[in-house]
């Protein structure tokens, strides 16, 4: 029988041979993943109420990345509960302030092909660029997996989605994501959703990492592309291990698709997402001349180094407009070093861009950053949702690094194609 | 006999538990919920009353607050037409039920519900319609007859 990528997955973590879509089954979780906001702090009094123990420490991730740097004595408090437990459990894989956790994972070579993975957060899935199955799951879930070490699974449809072709000046992954919300819109729970085609290979795994990002927008459980060389060579860069067999984790030749699209990527323009869904999304000149008090480059989806590169290419030797502010908070520790050492920082600060801490930021509406009544933003960050990214009363238009620096330029929203 | 409180489609978690309410306990973070959409809510949802949705419930973040919020304010259960995948199983994981319901559109704010949640047996006295959802799967009926998923987990454990 022909199976998809994660029906492999699942059958492997299962122990079974194969598996169909809508099967419920028990899978060994191969990894956990788990941040400050929804970690430890939540773990806790559940622990506690089980008295049991973390069945194996050693596949357990814990990261800092919502409440850093703490600003006010609950944050701190929370990042102390987080130390504390890390400690007192014997927890070795543990990066405290070293960047958002979704980057955090690759960055430290953890993630390879064919794994079955549990995040402590919705956008788990960006993991899925390298070939394995990694979703967001809530804090008790991540309990009981902590605990026993496995958890049911409903075995998603998968739909797939093949981009050919080369992207023109300004267009980035994140145009695909805003325009595939839209086309394929946020409610696609129990499925997941795999990437291909020759524009995907073409891709880093940076950008690879964004479509998988916004798996999460889609409503997938998670997605996922089939992993290359590019994979391999990435994870063998950063300290991981590869199996002989990894290129094998790959949908088999007339595999079940639920669905499956073709798009041109030649033909794509760059996309803005209104106020306040991912899926209200249009080609940027929808909204050219909307005024913006903020641009903000951050988050798990837009401040990898190949995202201030992006920012760089159109601030380079041009000053932000007066008219705005552009914050940038990028993604990792790692990212802030590389990006100094190849004079990428020095390009947005002597355009005016402001550095913030690395962590989530302003993106969950609680760090550094965040927005009063009315304000505006557009933002290279993932999701709009009403009050995401401050006061309830505020707006954030979603855009790729490109588009939301040439907004900055502008102090308005604008087409990044007039400056490239 | 049950307020039903009627919201749309792709009700997210952000909605229903503010980034900015996250360092608060439940009691005062439970106060926020839903007030960028709705800010009479979390001050007069009675315990007991039903949250009805359109597609795609609970989209969004991981954050499992958002289900305890509507539990913690007396959601006894919710009936949506399509659930976000995390929140669906994070839901059943604190103890709140959540049905698949179709017919959600028929359901207006304020009408008089009773849900049977053994029989799936949903009763609008508003409308005089009754309507049968789908049944729990076995796995997830045993965690919301626990209580959620700790207690469950814990008889589990105690049989080992
Ligand atoms: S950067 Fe934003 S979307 Fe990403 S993990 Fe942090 S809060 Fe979530």
């Amino acid at each position: 029988m022909a199976l998809t990528l994660v029906q492999k997955i699942l059958a492997r973590a299962a122990g079974r041979d194969s598996v169909s879509p809508g099967d419920i089954v028990t899978a060994q979780v191969d990894l956990l993943m788990a941040h400050d906001s929804s970690g430890p702090r939540r773990w806790m009094p559940h622990l506690e109420a089980l008295g049991a123990p973390l069945k194996d420490p050693n596949k357990i991730v814990i990261v800092t990345d919502h409440f850093v740097p703490a600003v006010d004595p609950q944050s701190a408090a929370i990042l102390k509960t987080t130390r504390d437990f890390v400690k007192s459990q014997g927890i070795q894989h543990f990066y405290d302030m070293q960047g958002i956790s979704h980057i955090v994972l690759p960055e430290h070579g953890f993630l390879k092909p064919g794994m079955f993975v549990c995040g402590g957060d919705s956008h788990s899935p960006t993991g899925g660029a390298f070939g394995c199955y990694i979703a967001g799951f809530g804090y008790t879930d991540m309990v009981a997996i902590a605990v026993t070490g496995e958890t049911w699974v409903q075995v998603p449809e998968t739909i797939r989605v093949n981009w050919s072709g080369a992207f023109g000046a300004g267009v980035a992954a994140k145009d695909v994501m805003l325009f595939l919300c839209r086309e394929l819109g946020m409610d696609n729970s129990f499925k997941v959703v795999e990437f291909g085609g020759d524009m995907v290979r073409a891709m880093d795994m940076a950008e690879r990492m964004v479509l998988t990002n916004m798996a999460a927008e889609l409503g997938c459980d998670t997605g996922l592309i089939e992993p290359d060389e590019t994979t391999l060579i990435h994870i063998k860069a950063h300290g991981g291990a590869v199996d002989g067999d990894a290129l094998s984790w790959r949908s088999d030749a007339g595999a079940p698709y639920t669905a499956l699209h073709h798009f041109d990527a030649s033909a794509l323009e760059p996309h803005v997402a209104a106020p306040h869904s991912p899926a209200n999304s249009a080609p940027v000149t929808e909204h050219s001349g909307q005024s913006v008090d903020q641009c903000y480059i951050g988050a798990c989806t837009g401040a990898k180094l190949s995202d201030l590169h992006m920012v760089a290419e159109v601030l380079k030797g041009r000053c932000v407009s007066p008219q705005t502010r552009l914050l940038v908070a990028p993604a990792s520790t790692k990212t802030t070093a590389a990006a100094a050492a190849d004079g990428t920082l020095e390009i947005l600060t002597a355009a005016g861009a402001i550095l913030l801490p690395t962590g989530c930021g302003a993106c969950a509406g609680m760090g550094a950053g965040v927005l009063a009544d009315g304000e505006i933003c557009i933002a290279s960050i993932n999701r709009n949702f009403k009050g995401r990214m401050g006061h309830a009363n505020s707006q954030v238009y979603l855009a790729s690094p490109y588009t939301v620096a040439a907004s900055a330029l502008a102090g308005r929203i604008a087409d990044p194609r007039d400056v490239l | 006999m049950a307020r039903a409180w009627v919201y749309g489609d792709n009700i997210d978690t952000d909605a229903l538990a503010p980034g900015h309410t996250l360092v608060m306990p439940l009691d005062e973070m439970a106060s926020h919920c839903l007030e960028a959409l709705d800010p009479t809510f979390a001050g007069e949802v009675k315990p007991g009353d039903v949250f009805v949705a359109g597609e795609n419930m609970g989209m969004g973040s991981a954050r499992e607050v958002a289900p305890s919020a509507l539990k913690h304010l007396g959601v006894s259960v919710v009936l949506a037409k399509s659930f976000a995948r995390i929140f669906y199983r994070n839901a059943f994981n604190v103890g709140l039920p959540v049905f698949f319901f179709p017919q959600a559109d028929e359901i207006h704010m304020g009408d008089d519900l009773i849900v049977d949640i053994l029989t799936g047996k949903v009763h609008n006295l508003t409308t005089d319609k009754t309507y049968h959802v789908t049944p729990l799967p076995p796995h997830l009926a045993g965690i919301i007859r626990d209580g959620g998923l700790i207690p469950h987990l814990k008889k589990k454990l105690i049989k080992q």
